[in-house]
């Protein structure tokens, strides 16, 4: 498969601030990319650093194994969907959406029609002529979306595009975003801080941390397999151990993380599940501390040595007794070795 | 901070009577147009007349007069909207060196009492050897306007997101094209507005003028020699209305540009 | 989105091949040099201010170095500091007091006169109620000065609009006490310092409301709601919360008012008693005596003292709140 952006070694930084530190990453054609990361961590500034708003200090951005460094954002053939859609308010929704055939110099008949195209792939052919301030924010969103992609750019951006939509509305539009994509065929690179979002519509994700990746992979690796305890405390949430119960618990020094699903908790006294062979179970005695219900499941913070404590999360039933947990109780908590996934040692915590 | 509750009556009453202590002179001067009596301060006017304004507008020195201060607005607005939108231009998002120095330089000619303005343009006229005049006049007025257009126009840079412009050279526009097709037409009622406020402060401008008009008499002149004149006070009352109306139209029409936004233009001046 | 997707498959070209018109080159040059784009932009505005202000200014000042032949009434280059030591002759400095005085006693009358306005405007009208006085307050902010300073000598007048209504209201006995009054007073309204000073303040009190309106919209409404949550009384609220925040808002309009005062030779010589201000010095000197190197000396005077102001002010947060 074809890379359609490349780093190489490329740093951005602004002041003393290094935005974005020697980072190498290859995307490919057709993949759908995400750039997941707390703000402040070079997610966005990387972005930009593909559609030319930013210059690297120091590397190369490769589109298409062209070395774009020192092209500036009008000759790229990448457009950008933008967190606050930046449509032009002076003009209606066709003219912006025709906006980058006509400064190409398309000629008028053709981008009209383009235009009208793009506008029912996004299901608004009706509303053409109305200005972007008569539109909701769902509206404008795909009003975006069509205006960069009638220009068949080969990687579209998408930052953070569906940040400043309500709940339900996103995640309809993650169901499209990821349908449009791979009837396009086109390369999404898609910036959030959203690791639901990200997790649910990429085919890789690169989780961002101090303008660096501390973890480039598939999301169902990135959250059975964090490598680091920033990924394992970010995407998704993990208990993560240190030192002495670590080393006693795996027989090395690195840290481990456990998913708060993972693992069960027994009051003391009754019996060890038969169904699982005692050495592939861990066993720990512990008080429980503090009950949370969550809706669909209820955490449970169990404390195992004095400073040292663990959650759990079961899921919750119709059937569930909502006394069965409470705090002061003595318990029993286990999971399986499969579970613990041993964490790089030089994670930032 | 809009409170629920009421404004006490107190407040109410301070309120509305400092808007009626600062309207209260203008109304007197519109009515004073329209008194019958030749030469009297007197009050309450004894009746109502429209002959004072053909009289006003049968005289050769106050159509003179007019024409000039129209002459003079316009060139000087037309200087301070280049300059103030090409200041605005570099100012609005950037920090250099020198950036704060460049402000005060633009601020300095209306924060600093006309007067020295005036003296400074004066004798600096006369060290080249220019004799004073229209040009002069205007050489002055665009100087101190030029930061009432940058005002406008900076304040609209800043609200103009700077995404549109990003978004703009995404979608393959280079700058030219980025400054015809997006700048321009956001930030045009910006530099109108700008403009309005501009002709209006350059229209009844007098201290810089006093300096640098050598014999020309626009129109604030002109007033300004009227008042020793207390022969001629009916046609003065007529030109200090339409003076008033000439400055208020503008200053009007830009806010009208303007408002609903947060770069609301004339809050300063 | 329906599933109809028209769109072609993408370009092959990586990158958009530029097109070779002069503009085109021109534009894109300046995109990759940031720095020459904003030298040419300033380059007009900055030779502008360069060559006709900035050099004016400093020549004036060079001016107030020069001698003055109090005999031939002439003008000769040889420098000397004697105008400026001359500033401190009694008679000038009683100038500048008079001047100075003035500006202040006007920007803090100003400042009382415009909080309600201010105040009610930013806390309490709405909609269309605080548009009209947004508009009511700019547009005598912009109507012309020499209008208002002439429809005051009106008001002012013997048997004039303020003499009818103090007579309406059987003020007179107050009014004629007011003018009896040393340093205040005068023979008439129209020749006494309350005169002038009532003329001064009508005429800036636009550019104190305007400043304090702004400082005090951007309260946030919570505070309020905190401090009276808090168990203050609403005058506690306005003494401890709202004044304070306010003040930079109060101290901005001042500039205006003070340094529109200071330099102002017009009011004076319409209104108010004999005596000259600083700007109606600099005025004479340099119109009826011809003597510019004084006059230039007098204009450094308000220079400082407004440069003395702007860093009083500047302490308060005045500048956040221009």
């Amino acid at each position: 498969m074809n890379t359609a952006v490349e780093f190489c070694q490329t740093s951005r930084c602004f002041g003393d601030v290094r935005a974005v530190d020697q980072v190498s990453l290859k995307i490919a054609e057709g993949e759908f990319f995400s750039m997941l990361g707390p703000s402040g961590s070079g997610k966005t500034t990387c972005l930009r650093l593909i559609a030319g708003f930013e210059q690297p200090d120091d590397g190369h951005v490769i589109i298409h194994g062209r070395d774009a460094t020192g092209l500036p954002p009008y000759q790229r053939n990448v457009n950008t969907v933008f967190q606050d859609y930046a449509l032009f308010p002076h003009m209606n929704v066709l003219d912006n959406i025709a906006y980058g055939l006509m400064v190409k110099g398309v000629n008028k008949k053709e981008r009209q029609h383009r235009a009208a195209e793009a506008l029912d792939m996004v299901a608004l052919g009706q509303y053409g002529q109305r200005k972007p301030a008569q539109l909701s924010g769902g509206q404008r969103q795909r009003i975006a979306l069509a205006r960069a992609l009638v220009n068949r750019p080969r990687v579209l951006l998408l930052d953070e595009p569906l940040g400043a939509l309500d709940l339900k509305l996103r995640e309809q539009m993650q169901g499209e975003l990821k349908r449009l994509q791979r009837q396009l065929g086109i390369t999404f690179v898609f910036v959030t801080h959203d690791q639901t979002e990200a997790l649910s519509m990429s085919d890789r994700v690169a989780v961002f941390n101090q303008g660096r990746i501390e973890q480039l992979d598939s999301p169902r690796n990135l959250y059975n397999q964090p490598q680091t305890a920033f990924v394992a405390g970010f995407v998704g949430s993990s208990n993560v151990l240190h030192g002495a119960l670590a080393q006693q618990l795996s027989g090395k020094s690195a840290a481990l993380a456990i998913r708060p699903e993972y693992i069960s908790i027994r009051h003391s006294g009754s019996a060890v599940p038969s169904d699982t062979a005692s050495t592939e179970l861990i066993n720990l005695p512990g008080v429980i501390k503090d009950v949370q219900y969550q809706g669909s499941n209820t955490r449970i913070e169990v404390e195992l040595e004095p400073g040292v404590s663990i959650a759990a999360s079961e899921a919750n039933s119709l059937l569930s007794n909502h006394t069965a947990r409470l705090p002061g109780q003595s318990v029993q908590v286990s999971w399986s070795r499969q579970a613990m996934v041993s964490l790089r040692d030089n994670a930032s915590v | 901070m809009h409170s629920d509750q009421h404004a006490s009556v107190w407040l109410k009453c301070a309120a509305w009577g400092g808007l009626v202590f600062l309207h209260f002179p203008i109304v007197i001067i519109a009515m004073y147009a329209f008194n019958t009596e030749e030469s009297a301060f007197s009050f309450p006017p004894k009746g109502f007349t429209l002959h004072w304004f053909s009289v006003a507008f049968g005289r050769a020195d106050v159509l003179e007069s007019i024409g000039l201060s129209l002459k003079i607005a316009s060139l000087a607005t037309a200087i301070a909207m280049v300059l103030g939108t090409l200041a605005a231009a570099a100012m609005y998002r950037r920090s250099f060196f020198g950036k704060d120095s460049i402000t005060l330089m633009l601020i300095l000619p209306i924060a600093l009492p006309g007067i020295i303005t005036g003296l400074a343009l004066l004798q600096a006229f006369q060290a080249m050897d220019i004799q004073p005049g229209i040009l002069t006049i205007v050489v002055g007025h665009a100087t101190f306007c030029v930061v009432i257009v940058y005002n406008n126009v900076v304040a609209r840079f800043r609200r103009t997101s700077g995404s549109l412009i990003e978004a703009s050279m995404d979608l393959g526009a280079d700058g030219w094209q980025t400054f015809r097709y997006i700048l321009l037409p956001n930030l045009g009622t910006a530099m109108l507005a700008g403009g309005m406020l501009a002709f209006a402060l350059s229209f009844d401008e007098l201290i810089v003028t006093t300096f640098t008009a050598g014999h020309e008499k626009p129109l604030p002149i002109w007033l300004l020699n009227q008042l020793t004149r207390p022969r001629d006070v009916p046609v003065t009352n007529v030109v200090a209305l339409m003076v008033m109306l000439a400055t208020m139209v503008p200053v009007f029409l830009a806010y009208l540009l303007t408002k609903g936004g947060d770069d609301v233009a004339g809050s300063g001046k | 989105m329906t599933s109809r997707s028209s769109l072609p498959a993408a370009d092959n070209s990586p990158v958009f091949t530029p097109p070779s018109g002069l503009l085109y080159r021109a534009a894109d040059r300046l995109y990759r040099r940031p720095n020459l784009l904003l030298a040419l932009l300033l380059l007009p505005p900055l030779l502008w201010f360069g060559s006709v202000y900035i050099a004016s200014l400093l020549a004036l000042l060079w001016q107030g170095l020069y001698t003055f032949d109090d005999f031939t009434m002439l003008v000769n280059h040889t420098l000397t500091l004697e105008n400026y030591a001359r500033l401190f002759d009694p008679a000038n400095f009683d100038i500048i007091l008079r001047t100075l005085l003035m500006a202040l006693a006007v920007s803090a009358f100003s400042a009382i006169l415009a909080f309600p306005v201010a105040y009610y405007m930013a806390r309490y009208a709405s909609g269309r109620i605080k548009a009209f006085f947004y508009l009511a307050v700019m547009l005598p902010m912009w109507t012309s000065y020499i209008v208002k300073a002439y429809a005051w000598t009106l008001l002012l007048a013997q048997e004039g609009v303020s003499q009818w209504f103090v007579h309406l209201l059987g003020l007179t006995p107050l009014l004629d006490a007011l003018l009896a009054l040393p340093g205040v007073g005068g023979n008439t309204l129209s020749t006494s310092s309350l005169g002038r000073f009532l003329v001064f303040t009508y005429i800036w009190l636009p550019f104190m409301i305007l400043p304090i309106q702004a400082s005090l919209e951007r309260l946030p409404p919570s505070l309020l709601q905190a401090s009276s949550d808090l168990g203050a009384t609403p005058f506690k609220t306005f003494r401890h919360v709202i004044l304070p925040l306010s003040v930079p808002g109060i101290a901005a309009g001042s500039i205006f008012t003070f340094s529109l005062t200071l330099g102002d030779y017009i009011v004076p010589q319409l209104v108010g008693p004999p005596g000259l201000f600083l700007g109606s010095m600099v005025y004479v000197q340099q119109g009826s005596i011809g003597n510019m190197p004084m006059a230039a000396a007098f204009t450094l005077v308000p220079i400082v003292l407004i440069a003395i102001y702007l860093s009083i002010v500047k302490r308060m947060g005045a500048f956040d709140a221009l």
